[in-house]
């Protein structure tokens, strides 16, 4: 796959998905790499299923939709379900614990944090899931420079919020280097 | 050179921000996905520099409204999708015949009639062409990046303003929608000067000498506007040597100045046996497949990319069906664009169409297919 990266980001209308995708391509930007974002319009997109994608590219970037998926989040069950059978068994796939119940087979790299109940718990907010998602993404691909991604999330939290949402993200990190609860249905919670 | 920072935008910004710094100061226009973005970027900078943004009972008033402004010395731009866009064309005439510069983008979606709102299409090619009646010449781009949404505004508002004549930004939902890196100019204005206050004293408003500059209404010459055919003067005329004469002056003016209006861009081996033709976002999946097929496997393969679709670029057609055995046509209706493409071909090349026309967009996988076929 060499330097190209896929992410796409799956879960319901409302988590935020959007927004996280809009605000990774503009720290792919801030970081000097090609980017192209797309996501999916349509009556899914208000209310129901929720989908983003972007490229990451050291070249440009012609055809701008996701095919291989690198990296794919599942923010809720039915995403886990539709888009899991979709990526190859390299890609990193990273599920939201709180509505994401398995099932983890060995086929795929599953690695599932208790993303939105972390929000919760940690932060008060559950709306700063999608940053918090964002940060275990980056902490895991190292798709861009830290900092550089920080900094952007901080440029885009609406006014007042950009230290939360900073927080947020680095929660991800720290979520991830705790360790996932790969292949674990025990972790699980339903909401 | 002012400085470029890069930023994240999408094509419908890219739009809305190239006319502003085309010099565009009044937006009138009623929002429809997926152009939508273009109304909320007017919005939000007119009004901090000093222009006008309204939002109209509907596209007709919008037109009308942008027809008004323009006659009264703004540059103008209004943006719709296909259902609002047919509305439109009755205005389009009018300022196509009355010569008055103005730009409309259209973002197109899937049609006929309100069709599926946020599924891309190309299916508005020929409307764009023949929307309006009567025997009118019409310029129409199609950009297939951000960048070229961006630049292909600029270029839209100059050639209006120049020619008096209204241009038409025929993006499609994919290209709307996107959002990409791009590097843009900041603060500056790309404004290209038509003409100035020092207008000839025997100044007319549709001299046959040739182009002559848009007099402001109201600024110390008054003439008649009509749709009808006119004189010189602006006045009626029913005279079939006027009548003649006012027509081959509208079209004239397209045909003098089509080294300007006409852009293209081919990449690909300079002997291609398979060369495809293409605009909009589909240019994107065949500069994918040409990237492989050439670059990688040097096989004589090549892509022209329209991004001036209206007048037809007939010269480049003609000298690449001279070169090319077989000419590909993909584009995501059922089949409008190739006509022309076989009709400059001569019967020099074979030209196949790939259609597309289920609110997807054309992949590599498919032109690559179909190149694979002919090789």
């Amino acid at each position: 796959m060499g330097n190209r990266q896929e992410i796409l980001l799956t879960g319901a209308g409302g988590q935020g998905l959007i927004l996280a995708s809009i605000v990774l391509a503009a720290a792919a930007v801030d970081d000097n790499k090609n980017v192209v974002q797309t996501q999916s319009y349509g009556p899914e997109a208000r209310g129901g299923a929720s989908m983003a994608g972007v490229i990451i590219d050291v070249d440009t970037i012609e055809y701008p939709k996701v095919t291989k998926p690198t990296v794919l989040l599942c923010m809720n069950q039915t995403s886990f379900n539709k888009y899991l059978p979709k990526v190859g068994p390299d890609c990193l796939i990273i599920a939201d614990s709180t509505f994401v119940s398995g099932p983890h087979s060995d086929e795929y790299k599953v690695q599932a944090f208790p993303i939105t109940r972390s929000a919760k718990d940690e932060l008060g907010r559950e709306v700063v899931a999608n940053m918090l998602a964002l940060g275990v993404i980056n902490a895991a691909s190292g798709l861009i420079d830290r900092e550089i991604f920080r900094n952007s999330i901080f440029k885009f939290a609406p006014r007042g919020s950009g230290e939360l949402n900073q927080q947020a993200f680095d929660l991800g990190y720290r979520l991830f280097e705790e360790g996932s609860g790969q292949n674990n249905e025990a972790s699980a919670q339903t909401p | 050179m002012p400085e470029a920072k890069p930023v994240l935008m999408q094509g419908n910004e890219a739009c809305a921000v190239g006319a502003i710094n085309a010099g565009v100061r009044f937006y009138a226009g009623y929002p429809i996905t997926p152009s939508t973005e273009v109304a909320e970027q007017m919005a939000a900078m007119l009004p901090e520099i000093g222009g006008v943004f309204i939002q109209m009972e509907d596209e007709i008033a919008s037109m009308a409204a942008v027809i008004g402004a323009s006659i009264g010395g703004m540059r103008t731009l209004t943006a719709t999708s296909g259902p609002g866009f047919s509305l439109k064309q009755e205005n389009l005439g009018y300022a196509i015949m009355a010569e008055i510069p103005c730009v409309v983008i259209n973002v197109q979606r899937m049609g006929p009639s309100t069709g599926v709102p946020t599924a891309p299409a190309q299916g508005d090619v020929m409307q764009a062409r023949w929307g309006t009646h009567g025997d009118h010449p019409i310029i129409v781009f199609s950009p297939a990046s951000v960048y070229e949404s961006y630049y292909l505004t600029i270029a839209a508002v100059n050639l209006s303003q120049k020619l008096r004549q209204p241009v038409i930004v025929l993006l499609d939902e994919v290209i709307g929608h996107m959002r990409e890196k791009v590097l843009i100019p900041e603060g500056k204005l790309m404004v290209e000067k038509t003409s100035d206050k020092q207008v000839p004293h025997d100044w007319k408003p549709y001299d046959d000498k040739g182009l002559t500059p848009l007099v402001p209404f109201g600024f110390g010459h008054y003439y008649h506007v009509t749709g009808l055919f006119h004189d010189q003067y602006g006045f009626p005329t029913g005279d079939p040597m006027q009548v003649e004469r006012a027509l081959d002056r509208i079209h004239e003016k397209l045909v003098k100045y089509r080294d300007e209006i006409i852009l293209t861009n081919y990449i690909g081996h300079k002997e291609p046996r398979v060369a495809i033709v293409t605009y909009g976002c589909t240019v994107r999946s065949a500069r994918a497949v040409v990237k492989k097929a050439y670059w990688q496997n040097r096989l004589p393969v090549g892509l022209l990319s329209l991004q001036t679709i209206w007048p037809f670029p007939e010269k480049e057609i003609e000298a690449l069906a001279k070169q090319a055995d077989v000419i590909i046509v993909p584009e995501m209706n059922m089949g409008q664009l190739v006509g022309e493409v076989e009709r400059f071909a001569r019967g020099e090349a074979k030209v196949v169409p790939l259609n597309r026309y289920d609110g997807e967009m054309i992949n590599p996988d498919q032109i690559s297919e179909e190149v694979g076929r002919w090789l």
